[in-house]
This record gives structure tokens, sequence and C-alpha cells, in this order.
């Protein structure tokens, strides 16, 4: 038993509610700084990027569980399901907060879905996610099946390449950031997809 | 002119500056980096004096001219203008300049000219974003020579009464009210009066989504976002988008510029 088995031992004894609380936590908090004026002086565009960029980066962070496991044997897979939802609540709101704070008009919301291409981009990624949000209980799992579900679930190798390219479409000039999420999430997606290479093989 | 007058009275009543805090804490000024509070938190180092602007090109006394030998020149005025960013989102903005059209008469303007270029300070010693390569450096921006002879467009050196801050475009900066934010180059150190039409900086970067031209129109959309509207820098968290206006509001002065032009093609 090496670092990593002493990691996930200490791992199992942690609760996985604290997941929610903590990954949530900073979404009324987000608002009360855009209110007060913490997010500066177009508090709009602010909470939208923040809230964007957070569940890009639990997302990431659920999407890293299993190939952390193949690499490091540190076993995250507990964890993964609170990632997720905590991933997808950030997204959800940040879709909110375009619809019902920025927008405000549904023949807006029509035309920007359907003429803006990163508005299209990431409406697409947010649909993908939403069925899996769905279907995140272990009802729905028992309902699915193993097989089906895990099938479904691979929405999410679409759904996490598609956020980032909106978020790289709407940056203006080459910002290194963007590009830094999207280079991520495809090494991400190259693993996975070698693994799953492998397992067909053997 | 007179102090605090306004270019188009009939709209005075609605052009409620943004505050000082606001207008000195939201910028784009990409040599500073590309978040809206960048400038504000880094450009503090830029020395803006000494400050020469070289002016050159098809003029009759061309030369390195001394900021403060230019601002003894011309008088100086306060012109509360509309400001709207490419990004959909304006301000209102208290002035303090002179009408470019003084500085250049002042040079001598040869009859083969036909636009104005003019370019940024490029230190990346003392504009950190010049050191990654978001855009091209220098900052480069133009204008047909009609638009820069306009009355309305000026040269800034001042806001609230006080001098321009560094994260406005110090020590003094290009402002013309109808056309997107991004025209209105900031920290100028060049002006080139020139036959042919000037390259400028966007629309190297990405010639299908800044032009030359850059007016604002509510009509012509940029192809990653709509223009019809904007969002009012100040408006809190539940502001309606208001509408922008043709020529962000200034059609009445500066429509005749642009009769008989195509301008979803010339955009």
């Amino acid at each position: 038993m090496g670092l990593a088995g002493r990691i996930n031992g200490a791992l199992r004894r942690i609760p996985v509610w604290p997941v929610y609380v903590l990954g949530l936590a900073p979404v009324p908090w987000l608002f009360w700084l855009a209110a007060t004026g913490g997010l500066g002086v177009e508090p709009i565009s602010a909470l939208q990027q923040r809230l964007g960029l957070a569940g890009l980066q639990v997302l990431v962070a659920g999407f890293a569980v299993t190939p952390l496991r193949r690499l490091t044997g540190v076993n995250l897979m507990r964890f993964r399901r609170a990632l997720g939802l905590v991933g997808f609540g950030y997204i959800l709101v940040h879709v909110l907060v375009w619809l019902l704070l920025d927008l405000q008009s549904w023949a807006l919301v029509r035309a920007d879905i359907l003429k803006r291409p990163y508005i299209t981009v990431g409406m697409a990624a947010f649909l993908l996610l939403v069925p899996l949000a769905l279907t995140s209980a272990d009802r729905a799992l028992r309902w699915l099946g193993p097989v089906r579900w895990r099938r479904l679930h691979r929405l999410v190798y679409f759904a996490l390449p598609l956020g980032a390219v909106h978020f790289v479409m709407q940056a203006k000039g080459w910002q290194i950031e963007p590009f830094a999420y999207l280079a991520a999430i495809m090494l991400l997606l190259a693993l996975r997809m070698r693994l799953i290479r492998a397992r067909v093989a053997t | 002119a007179a102090l605090g007058l306004v270019a188009g009275p009939a709209r005075a009543d609605a052009l409620v500056p943004n505050t000082w805090d606001e207008i000195t804490s939201y910028n784009n000024f990409y040599e500073f980096g590309t978040g809206k509070d960048d400038p504000r938190n880094k450009a503090g180092r830029l020395t803006t004096d000494p400050w020469a602007v070289e002016i050159g090109g098809l003029v009759d006394r061309p030369g390195s001219y001394d900021l403060a030998d230019i601002l003894k020149g011309v008088s100086l005025e306060e012109r509360i203008y509309r400001l709207r960013c490419v990004e959909a989102w304006s301000m209102v903005v208290p002035w303090v300049g002179f009408e470019l059209a003084d500085l250049l008469n002042r040079v001598g303007v040869q009859p083969s000219a036909r636009y104005v270029a003019f370019q940024t300070l490029h230190r990346p010693a003392e504009m950190p974003g010049q050191r990654s390569a978001i855009i091209d450096w220098p900052y480069v921006e133009g204008l047909r020579l009609d638009e820069a002879m306009h009355p309305l467009t000026i040269m800034a050196t001042g806001l609230y009464g006080r001098d321009l801050p560094n994260q406005n475009g110090a020590p003094i900066r290009l402002v013309v009210p109808w056309k997107y934010g991004f025209k209105s180059i900031k920290s100028v150190v060049r002006i080139t009066l020139t036959a042919d039409e000037p390259p400028t900086s966007w629309n190297l970067y990405a010639p299908r989504e800044y032009g030359f031209y850059a007016n604002v129109n509510p009509d012509v959309d940029h192809p990653r976002w709509s223009q019809a509207t904007e969002r009012r820098i100040g408006g809190g968290l539940f502001a309606p988008r208001q509408p922008t206006l043709m020529f962000n509001g200034y059609a009445d002065e500066v429509a005749g510029l642009y009769a008989g032009m195509d301008l979803a093609r010339f955009y």
C-alpha cells in the first residue's frame, strides 16, 4: 500500500455531502457580491463569466476522476457524481443569469441561440448536460441499467469540449486561458479514449 | 465652443455621465491585460511625462510635437459623449479635449492626404499586456480625413475636469463618439496623414468582425453578438438592455459623411 493507498484510506473517511455544500456556497456569495458592487460596475457580465468558468472547472475536475485513478491509483470515484452535479449547477445558474438578467427577452434569446455561433455551441453543451443531471440518481442508474447509463453519460465527451469551445469563441484577441481549458479537456478525452480502447482490446 | 456644451442638444437630457469610478474601473486597454480591471490595476507604472506625438506623412510641418506645445495651441473644452463598446455595453463620459481638426490645421494637411493613421505607445516594460501576442502591437487605428476633421472628433486629455487617468488612455487619446470604442485609440504617440486607408489593429486580427469604419449601427450585427441593444454600465443587476442608436445617437451630425455608402458592406 503506497501513497495512493494511504490517500484513498483518508478519502474514505470524508463524507460526500460537503462537496455539495462547499461546492455551491460560492453561488449565493457571487450574487451578494454582484448586488453590492463587489464584481465591479458591470455585475451581470461578471456573474456570467464567473459562473461559467467555475462550472467548467468543476466539470473538468469530475472528468479527471477516472484518468486520475488509472494513472495514480487515487480514487475519487465517490465524489464524481457530486462534482458533476455541482458543475451542472453552476452552468444552470450561468444560463439563467443570461436568460433572466442579461437578455430579459425571449425574442433576444431565440435570436441569440440561432444567430450567434458561440451561444449556439454553449447552449448545445448545456442541453447535453441536462439528461446527465436528470439521470444522476441511483434509481435512474437501476432503471437504465449500467450499460445504457454509461453510454448515455458519454455525452459528457461532447458537452465538455463544446463548453470549452464556447469559452474560446467568446474571447477577443488571442487569449491563452480559454485555449488552455480546451487543451486540458482534449488531453483528458484522449486519455479516456485510450482507456476505452484498451478495455475493448482485452 | 463654450464649456460644457454637448453636441446634439436635443438629447442632452439623456446624457447623464457615468461616475468617475465607473469610467476609470471598467476599461478595455489590452496593453495592460484583457480583464476589465487590468488597466486600472496595471497602468500605474506608465510614464506619461515627458510625452511627444510624432506627426508626419502628408503634412506641411512634420515633427515631434511635445504634448505641452500641442496643448498651448488649443482650447480645451468639456464634451459629454456616449461611448458604445463593440462588446455591447455603453457609458456616458465627460471628456476634456480639443478638436482634432485644430491640431491637423496647425500642422497643415496637404491636399493629397485622405486618411489619418494613429499609433499607441509600444512600451512592454510598462505595458504588461504587450508581452503577450493578444493582438499585433503596437495598436494602430485610422480615420478617413473627413471623419478626422469632423467637429465631434476630439483628442481628449482629461475627464471630469481632471487629467486623463492612465487606464483611460493618458496622456492623450482620440475620441470618435459615433464609432465603436476601439476606434478611439489611447495613449497616442504617432499621427500620420496618408493617401491610402491605413491598417487598423482589430481589422487585422479579424477582418470579418471588425471593419475599418466601425460606425455604431444597431442594424449591422457583429458576427458573434447582436448590436441591436446595449447594457448601460452602472444599471446594476436588474436594469434592462436599452436600444442602440444609429451612429450612437449622432446621426444628425455624421450620417452625411456616409451618404450613398452601403453600411452593411463598409461596417
